[in-house]
């Protein structure tokens, strides 16, 4: 179970303090999938940096299975089952699909096992496998290796920051059930960052962060409605409503 | 041949034993071993130190061994090595030198390597450089390669230097004939003091030759690199020069591409890059459990294969 308490984070801007999250509390069960949605800007991406360890909160306490794991660098929290892929996944000039995907494994997969990951992800193994991890591969590509390599991880926490973007609609069915079958086969937790109504709509709970604040949570039937109807109140509208930029 | 120059020829030459086909052992400035096929002859100089290797015309799927080991400190030697490839040839020349100076005075090697190749042939060049021991003695190298290509014609050079050399000064001059073509791939690693230069100067003198220059390197802790590739399309033909390289610490790193467009159908591209490894590939490598250390040392070594 991972338990965020009071956790906040704020950055220096030009001298002027900024809060970025403030007073985040929730807690992300056992085999659960929580999806966590909102207003670009928000704080969604960096409430998952926190998680894994990238950033360090200015303020609260994160707690995994009741320990305190605050103070853990990214390596000691990845050692303690906690994944995390990135938005814009990361290229490497000369390591291979097949080379990230054994670092991820933990252990030297043979290559059927490794291409097992990529199909899943629905890239054609074979076409894929000894390539560079480089900027010949496409955005859409780069985001399901990265997702493989999540899977190749196979630990109880995984947290995906907008596994959607850049893959296109033709994969994206096929993506929804990645995250179902990664729900049902490892037992994990599951925690995805998304804008897309249809992972919303297989997540056992729904998180909606806007404004550096949780503002709702609840079930897809208690949050979705109000979601979909109040996009405005959620969005940069709301500015313009309220007499515009001062 | 005692365990050290056992070791060397391992780290060079991947050679555990005596290697089949032709071959020339040089160690400590002697030849230790030698031996010519029926298409690969090797002889000794009759003017200066070194051998000339003549491969016939028509010699496929062979291969051609001429390492250089040394273990007495204090050595220095300039070696002059003449390969002539004749004419539909498809050969593999495994060159590389390995020095252990456990002493104090500086153990030197300079090689000068000519290639004279035929019409349509295959060269396949490999060369590694290793140096090893704890003496204060400097291990320096100073390879220097001549290649002249004949019509149609393709030579390929990898060319390896990622332990222990404390100093490099590397040339490579090329000639291209027509529809001749050269690609190069350098891996080079500096650390400690270490200090490296590699310059290639190639001319494309005939019409639809090709030249590809890939330099990928490392530099780390206080050594310095200088990489330099002139390019000079004399006709209509194509290159490309590319330089990328890693500074870790306090390293210092050159890149100098120079391209010249002699002919107006020359097409030419040049590119280099210079930078730390970046922030965020540690840290994906780190989310997949890897400590810091080690990300950067996979990292190091992807780039570097």
């Amino acid at each position: 179970m991972l338990e965020l308490r009071d956790v906040s984070f704020k950055v220096e801007e030009e001298t002027k303090e900024k809060g970025i999250l403030e007073r985040v509390s929730f807690t992300l069960e056992d085999n659960k999938f929580i999806a966590i949605t909102g207003p670009n800007g928000g704080g969604k991406s960096t409430l998952a940096k926190i998680i894994a360890g990238i950033e360090k909160p200015t303020e609260g306490r994160i707690y995994l299975d009741g320990e305190d794991i605050t103070e853990l660098n990214i390596t000691e929290r990845a050692k303690k089952g906690i994944s995390y892929a990135f938005q814009q996944p990361v290229r490497f000039k000369g390591v291979t699909v097949l080379d990230l995907i054994r670092l991820a494994s933990g252990e030297n997969i043979t290559v059927a096992g490794a291409c097992q990951y990529l199909s899943e992800v629905g890239l054609c193994a074979k076409d894929y496998i000894n390539r560079e991890v480089n900027a010949s591969l496409s955005g859409g590509e780069m985001k399901r290796i990265e997702i493989a390599t999540v899977m190749a991880r196979g630990t109880r926490m995984s947290v995906f920051d907008e596994p959607e973007a850049g893959i296109d609609l033709w994969s994206f069915q096929n993506l929804i059930h990645v995250f179902e079958n990664m729900h049902r086969e490892i037992h994990g937790s599951i925690l995805i960052i998304s804008h897309q109504e249809r992972i919303l709509n297989i997540a056992d709970e729904i998180l909606v962060i806007a404004d550096g604040k949780l503002v709702s949570r609840g079930s897809k039937e208690e949050v979705l409605p109000a979601l979909l109807e109040g996009v405005d109140d959620y969005s940069g509208c709301k500015i313009w409503k309220d007499g515009g930029v001062k | 041949m005692d365990a050290i120059q056992k070791q060397l020829l391992e780290a060079v030459a991947g050679l555990h034993e005596i290697p089949v086909g032709a071959y020339n052992i040089r160690a400590n400035g002697k030849s230790e071993g030698r031996n010519s096929t029926e298409h690969i002859e090797i002889t000794t100089r009759e003017e200066g130190d070194g051998i000339i290797i003549r491969i016939k015309d028509g010699t496929r799927k062979e291969s051609v061994h001429i390492p250089v080991v040394m273990s007495q400190a204090g050595l220095e030697e300039v070696v002059y090595n003449d390969f002539y490839v004749g004419d539909d040839c498809d050969v593999t020349i495994i060159a590389g030198c390995g020095i252990h100076n456990g002493g104090d005075a500086s153990s030197r090697h300079d090689g000068i390597h000519s290639f004279f190749i035929g019409k349509n042939s295959r060269v396949k060049y490999v060369e590694k450089h290793y140096g090893s021991g704890d003496g204060k003695g400097e291990r320096i190298m100073n390879p220097e390669t001549i290649i002249e290509i004949g019509e149609n014609s393709v030579m390929e050079m990898d060319t390896v230097q990622i332990k222990g050399v404390d100093s490099t000064k590397r040339m490579t001059r090329a000639k291209l004939k027509e529809g001749a073509s050269l690609k190069v791939m350098e891996r080079l690693m500096t650390h400690g003091t270490q200090d490296a230069e590699s310059r290639f100067i190639v001319d494309m003198d005939g019409e639809n030759s090709g030249a590809n220059i890939i330099s990928r390197s490392v530099a780390k802790d206080d050594s310095r690199q200088l990489f330099q590739s002139v390019l000079n399309g004399n006709a209509a033909c194509s290159g490309h020069t590319e330089c990328d390289a890693i500074i870790v610490g306090n390293a210092k790193i050159s890149s100098i591409p120079e391209i010249t467009a002699n002919s107006s159908d020359a097409a030419l591209i040049h590119e280099a890059a210079i930078g730390k490894i970046a922030g965020e590939q540690i840290i994906k490598l780190m989310t997949l459990g890897l400590t810091e250390e080690e990300a950067e040392a996979q990292i190091i070594n992807g780039f570097l294969k």
